[in-house]
C-alpha cells in the first residue's frame, strides 16, 4: 500500500520512502519534511481536478503532494498497522499517552496519533 | 555597552515558522531590503537596540526545511549559517525560530542547525497557540536537553518578543556540542517531544481541520477561491474610489496654487503641466495599488495562498507548471518585478523559466491606471442584475484574458520539454490572523517602492514627455494645436502608419513610448499630450471625458487589448535579464509580447468595428 492509494480521510503509517534513483531529490526532501518510517499520515483532501494533488496531514503539518510524489511513500501493511500503538484505527481512538508509552514509536504517537484521531 | 560593535544575529527557520513577523516586530521600520552579493536572493536586514542599549544587526535568512539546499535561496541560508558566504560575515548568533505548533517538523531543522556547533538560541514562536492544541512544553527541560537558551515568543503580538530581547542582552551563549555524526535527527526529535511535551487536555478539533474541509473541498474550495479573487477585483475598483477622489482633488488644487504663484510661461507650463499633472495622474492610483497589495499580503499571511496553489495545481499542471508557480504569478498581479523575483522558490529550472516568461501576462497594478482610465471613460457604471458593477466585470474580463493567454503560452513553451518531474511538495501552514503591524510594514514598503518610482522614473518621463510635446513651439500664425508641431507629434505621426491598422491615433502612439519605461506613465503621457493639445492644464479626471469624446469605442478596446499584453516595461526586462542571466530570454519575451499585443489589438479593433457598425 502506498500513500497515493489511500482514500479520503484514511490513515496509515509510513514504512519507508522509495527513492526512484540514487539522486532522488524529491525522496530526500520528503524525508526532511518528516515523512519518515513510523509516522502516521492521513489524507485530508484531494485536488478538485482528477483528485491530484492530495493534501496529507503528518503530525501537525499539512502538505500538498502530487500523486507521483505520494507514490514514493510506502505504508506499512495492515498486519503491522494493527499493532496497538499505531494509528491504523483512528476512529474513536483514545489518547495513547494514557495507555502504554513503551517503545519509542509509541512515544512519538502519543504526540501524533491524536491528530489522526477524532476527525475521521 | 553602546561602543561595542553591533551584535550580528541571523534569524533562521522553516518556512511558516513566523520568522518574518518576529523580524518585523524586532526591527520595526528600521529595515533594509537588498540582494545578496552575486545572487538575486532578497537580503532583509534590520537594526535594533536592546533594552540594555546593545546595538544588534538582524538578518532575516530565507526560510528552509533543511541545510541540504535545493534552491538558490536555501543555499544562501546554508552558507550564511556555516559562515562561508562570500561578502557576508559569519553571524555572531544564530536565532533558530521554531513554531511551537509544529515542533515535530521544525525541531529537526533546529537540530540540523545545532549540529553546526555555532552559538545559537532557540525561539519557540506562537507559544500562545499550543494551548489551543491542548499541549504544554517544558521549556527549562528542552533548554537543558539542547544545551542552548530556549525562549518563547508570540511574533504577531505587540511586545511578544521581550524574551528574545532579554536573551540578546544576556552574555553570549556557549556553542552547543554537536551530536555524534550520523545521529538520526528524527529519532532525536521524538525523544525530545516525549521528554518535553505533555498533553494537558483532550485534543479539540483543530480550526484547520474544520476550515480545510471547506477550503480544500473540490467544489466549495473552488467557489471560495473564485469569490475571494472576484471580491478582490471589485474592491480594487469600488473601495478605492473615495481615496482616489481625495488625491485627485488634492493634486489639482496643488497645481492651481503653484500655477497662481508662477508667472505665465515655460516654467509654469513645466511645473504645472509636466511635473504636477504627470505625477498626479499616477499618484491617484496609489489607493487601488495598495488595496491590491493588501489583499495579496493578507492572503499570504493568513496561510490561504498555498491552499490556493493546492486547488490550482492541476490547472497549472495542464500548462506544464506546478502550483508553486501560482504564488509568483499572483504576485505579478501587483508587479511583475517581485513576481519574477519570487520564482526562485521554483526548483525546476524549466518551470521557473516558463513562469518568468508568462509573469508579464498577469495584469500588473501599473496597468490598472490605463484600464481604470479607459474603463471609466468608455464603460457605463451600470449594475447588472442589481449586483455586479459592469466596469468591474470588464476589468475582471481583462484579467481573465491575460491569465488564459498565459496558460496558452506556457503550454506552447512546455511542448518540447522532456517529461521530467515537477515537484509540488507544498506545506499548507496553519491559518493565522495576519498581524496588523507586520501587514502595515510590508504594505508601507510596497507603497514606498511605488512612490519612489513615481518620484523618479515617472516624473522624469513626464517632464521628458512635456518637453517633447512642447518643443519646438508652433510657428507664429499656426492654426492647428501646438503639439502637432512638436517633436512628439512628429514621432507619433511616424509611428502612425504601423499602428493605424489597430485603431491607434498619433496621440496614443506618442504615449506608448514612455509607457515602455513604466506602463502607468502612458496615462500621464496621454494627459500631457492632450492637455497640451487642448492648451488646458488638467489631470486624469478631465482626461476621461476628453477621450470618450475623441476616441471610438473600437480604439478604446484596441488599447485595452494592447495593455493585456503590454510590451513590457524596462524594469521587467531588466529583472528578467538579472534573474536568468540571458539576453536571449529578454528578446524572446519582448518579441512574443509585442506580437501578441498587436494581434489582440487588431482583433479587438476590427471585431468592435464590425459589431458597433
Amino acid at each position: 500500500m502506498r500513500l497515493n492509494q489511500l482514500s479520503l480521510r484514511a490513515a496509515g503509517v509510513i514504512d519507508h520512502i522509495e527513492a526512484l534513483s540514487t539522486h532522488d531529490a524529491i525522496a530526500q526532501r520528503l524525508g526532511e519534511l518528516g515523512f519518515v518510517p513510523g509516522e502516521p499520515v492521513k489524507v485530508i483532501a484531494f485536488g478538485p481536478l482528477g483528485g491530484d494533488p492530495m493534501a496529507v496531514e503528518i503530525g501537525f503539518t499539512r502538505f500538498a503532494l502530487r500523486r507521483s510524489e505520494a507514490h514514493r511513500i510506502v505504508l506499512r501493511d495492515n498486519t503491522a498497522a494493527t499493532a496497538p500503538s499505531c494509528a491504523a484505527q483512528p476512529h474513536e481512538q483514545a489518547d495513547p499517552a494514557a495507555s502504554s508509552p513503551s517503545a519509542s514509536t509509541a512515544d512519538s504517537s502519543s504526540h501524533q496519533a491524536p491528530v489522526a484521531g477524532p476527525l475521521a | 555597552m553602546t561602543d561595542l560593535p553591533p551584535l550580528r544575529v541571523a534569524l533562521v527557520g522553516n518556512p511558516n515558522c513566523g520568522k518574518t513577523a518576529i523580524f518585523n516586530q524586532l526591527t520595526g521600520s528600521r529595515q533594509k531590503v537588498a540582494n545578496y552579493a552575486g545572487v538575486t536572493v532578497e537580503r532583509k536586514a534590520g537594526r535594533l537596540v536592546t533594552p540594555a542599549g546593545r546595538r544588534v544587526q538582524v538578518l532575516d535568512l530565507p526560510g528552509t526545511y533543511s541545510l541540504a539546499a535545493t534552491s538558490p535561496d536555501e543555499a544562501v541560508t546554508r552558507d550564511v549559517c556555516r559562515g562561508v558566504y562570500k561578502g557576508e560575515p559569519a553571524p555572531d548568533l544564530l536565532v533558530s525560530v521554531v513554531a511551537a505548533t509544529n515542533l515535530r517538523l521544525h525541531l529537526r531543522f533546529m537540530l540540523e542547525l545545532r549540529q553546526l556547533g555555532r552559538p545559537m538560541i532557540v525561539v519557540l514562536n506562537m507559544i500562545d497557540a499550543i494551548r489551543k492544541q491542548g499541549l504544554t512544553i517544558d521549556i527549562p527541560r528542552l533548554q537543558a536537553e539542547l544545551g542552548v537558551p530556549v525562549v518563547s515568543a508570540v511574533g504577531i503580538k505587540r511586545g511578544g518578543c521581550q524574551n528574545i530581547l532579554a536573551a540578546l542582552d544576556a552574555p553570549a551563549p556557549t556553542p552547543p556540542t554537536p551530536l555524534p555524526e550520523g545521529t538520526d535527527l528524527h529519532a532525536e526529535v521524538r525523544r525530545l517531544l516525549a521528554l518535553c511535551v505533555a498533553r494537558t487536555t483532550e485534543r479539540t478539533q483543530l480550526f484547520e481541520d474544520k476550515l480545510d474541509r471547506w477550503v480544500l473541498h473540490p467544489v466549495w474550495g473552488m467557489l471560495i477561491l473564485f469569490v475571494l479573487l472576484f471580491i478582490m477585483f471589485q474592491a480594487v475598483f469600488s473601495w478605492a474610489q473615495p481615496f482616489m477622489d481625495m488625491l485627485d482633488n488634492g493634486m489639482k488644487s496643488l497645481g492651481d496654487h503653484v500655477g497662481a504663484l508662477l508667472p505665465d510661461g515655460v516654467l509654469r507650463s513645466l511645473v504645472v503641466d509636466g511635473i504636477i499633472a504627470g505625477a498626479g495622474t499616477v499618484i491617484v492610483f496609489l489607493p487601488q495599488i495598495l488595496i491590491l497589495f493588501l489583499w495579496i499580503l493578507a492572503l499570504e499571511e493568513s496561510g490561504y495562498l498555498p491552499r490556493a496553489a493546492f486547488m490550482l495545481d492541476k490547472l497549472m499542471a495542464s500548462a506544464g507548471l506546478s502550483g508553486r508557480s501560482f504564488i509568483p504569478l499572483l504576485s505579478s498581479f501587483a508587479c511583475a518585478v517581485p513576481g519574477i523575483m519570487s520564482t526562485r522558490t521554483i526548483q525546476n529550472p524549466r518551470d521557473r523559466m516558463v513562469t518568468i516568461m508568462i509573469a508579464p501576462l498577469m495584469t500588473c497594478s501599473a496597468r490598472l491606471p490605463v484600464y481604470a482610465l479607459l474603463i471609466g471613460a468608455f464603460i457605463p457604471a451600470r449594475h447588472i442584475a442589481g449586483l455586479f458593477n459592469l466596469q468591474g466585470l470588464v476589468l475582471f474580463g481583462l484579467y481573465a484574458a491575460g491569465i488564459l493567454s498565459a496558460l496558452v503560452v506556457a503550454r506552447v513553451l512546455k511542448r518540447r520539454a522532456t517529461t521530467d518531474e515537477h515537484p509540488l511538495l507544498l506545506e499548507l501552514p496553519n491559518y493565522r490572523l495576519p498581524g496588523l503591524q507586520s501587514l502595515s510594514i510590508e504594505l508601507w514598503q510596497r507603497a514606498r517602492i511605488f512612490l519612489s518610482r513615481v518620484g523618479t522614473i515617472i516624473v522624469t518621463l513626464s517632464v521628458l514627455m512635456w518637453a517633447l510635446s512642447s518643443f519646438p513651439a508652433p510657428p507664429a500664425g499656426a492654426t492647428g494645436p501646438a503639439i502637432d508641431y512638436s517633436l512628439a507629434g512628429r514621432i507619433g505621426h511616424l509611428m502612425l502608419p504601423f499602428f493605424q491598422f489597430i485603431g491607434f491615433n498619433w496621440q496614443i502612439c506618442v504615449a506608448l513610448i514612455p509607457g515602455l519605461a513604466a506602463r502607468e506613465v502612458a496615462v500621464s503621457a496621454l494627459a500631457t499630450v492632450y492637455s497640451v493639445g487642448a492648451s488646458e492644464a488638467d489631470a486624469a479626471s478631465q482626461l476621461a471625458p476628453l477621450l470618450s469624446a475623441q476616441w471610438s469605442l473600437a480604439t478604446a478596446f484596441s488599447l485595452l487589448a494592447w495593455y493585456v499584453y503590454a510590451p513590457q516595461c524596462f524594469s521587467t526586462l531588466a529583472v528578467i535579464r538579472r534573474e536568468t542571466g540571458s539576453w536571449r530570454l529578454v528578446w524572446i519575451s519582448t518579441a512574443y509580447l509585442f506580437g501578441m499585443a498587436y494581434a489582440a489589438s487588431f482583433l479587438a479593433y476590427h471585431i468592435t468595428r464590425l459589431i458597433s457598425g
